[in-house]
């Protein structure tokens, strides 16, 4: 790829960094990225991934824009209330950096579509509120192969492992979705704007860690944080070959669709 | 009083105490939010109540979180 004297210009700061260079940025800018869900974490990694240049950016989510969502989901505005929320980031991501390439989903991830949706990427970004699907994302991307970032928030907290084919996924730590409605999530239990941003950008660093090569990825590593003591801590976690689906026995051979809690279907209400 | 580390942070403890009683202590509400490792290996959710901790041991509570769109 070469670059013209805008682009070069636009992505000077990345092409200064050594580890990076022209290389890199030529990485970035073939690099396709799917982020599932254009919420709170969606939203920056969207934005941050848009500016670094990132080739092609796939976006699904199902909702619309709420006026509650306005609190930290930085890439949709006033104006875009009621509006897809797929759409209102496509209009901004288009905004900040015409070279992006931005696929749209208006839909939800089900384990109908996970692996035809995800294929065409390298790697995804799992930006959902709800426990079905961050199991599916898991699941449909060990199955494919296919690198990803979980992330999680809640009040004051934040969570965060990347995982690569063969390292600690997310049902190695966390074994199975939890009882609908004993975990609260973020619409009903609230959650401050910014570790929104916090960990969203911590996402679209290692996206970019994971185009460029730089660096060691958030592998068998669960990264956590509290906003309120600013303590962040990471926790080794190791593959867990009893694990239901990267395990030496694999007993999830299909995707699945976990019931969720009805109220964390409908936010709008 | 024995020292553990529970999740990266020293514990006074009177020994012995089984897992589900760590996690009472640690005011956990609900078991089922929670992941376990103690030393680096997950403990089945089955074995909370079976499994004793012993000095020095390093439990890490891991829990749910499940924000991040809307």
């Amino acid at each position: 790829m070469d670059f013209n004297e805008d682009q070069i210009q636009r992505y000077s700061r990345h092409i200064l960094l050594q580890d990076v260079g022209v290389e890199g940025q030529e990485k970035i800018s073939n690099g396709k990225v799917l982020i599932i869900g254009a919420g709170g974490l969606g939203a920056p990694v969207a934005l941050y991934l848009a500016a670094a240049g990132v080739g092609t950016i796939g976006i699904i989510d199902g909702d619309v824009v709420d006026l509650s969502n306005l609190q930290r989901q930085v890439i949709h505005f006033t104006p875009d209330v009621n509006k897809s929320k797929v759409q209102s980031a496509k209009e901004k991501i288009n905004l900040l950096n015409p070279d992006v390439n931005v696929i749209t989903y208006y839909d939800l991830l089900t384990a109908s579509n996970a692996l035809e949706i995800i294929k065409d990427y390298d790697f995804i970004v799992d930006g959902t509120d709800n426990f079905p699907v961050k199991f599916l994302i898991n699941d449909a991307c060990v199955k494919a192969g296919k690198p990803f970032s979980h992330g999680g928030i809640l009040r004051f907290d934040g969570q965060t492992i990347t995982v690569l084919p063969g390292t600690a996924c997310y049902r190695c730590v966390f074994h199975a979705p939890p009882p609908a409605n004993a975990v609260p999530t973020c619409s009903q239990a609230g959650v401050l704007g910014a570790i929104a941003g916090m960990l969203g950008t911590i996402q679209a660093a290692e996206v970019l860690k994971y185009l460029t090569g730089v660096g060691d990825l958030l592998t068998n590593r669960l990264l956590t944080f509290n906003a309120k003591t600013m303590d962040f801590r990471t926790i080794k976690v190791k593959h867990n070959h009893k694990c239901q689906v990267c395990g030496d026995h694999p007993t999830i051979t299909d995707l699945i669709d976990y019931e969720q809690a009805t109220c964390e279907i409908k936010s709008n209400h | 009083m024995s020292a553990i580390l529970v999740n990266g942070k020293t514990q006074e403890v009177e020994l012995p105490i089984s897992l589900i009683e760590l996690i009472k202590k640690n005011n956990v509400e609900q078991p089922e939010m929670v992941s376990i490792q103690v030393n680096g290996e997950f403990v089945d959710r089955s074995n909370f109540d079976t499994t004793q901790i012993n000095a020095n041991d390093e439990v890490d509570f891991l829990y749910f979180m499940g924000g991040g769109s809307r």
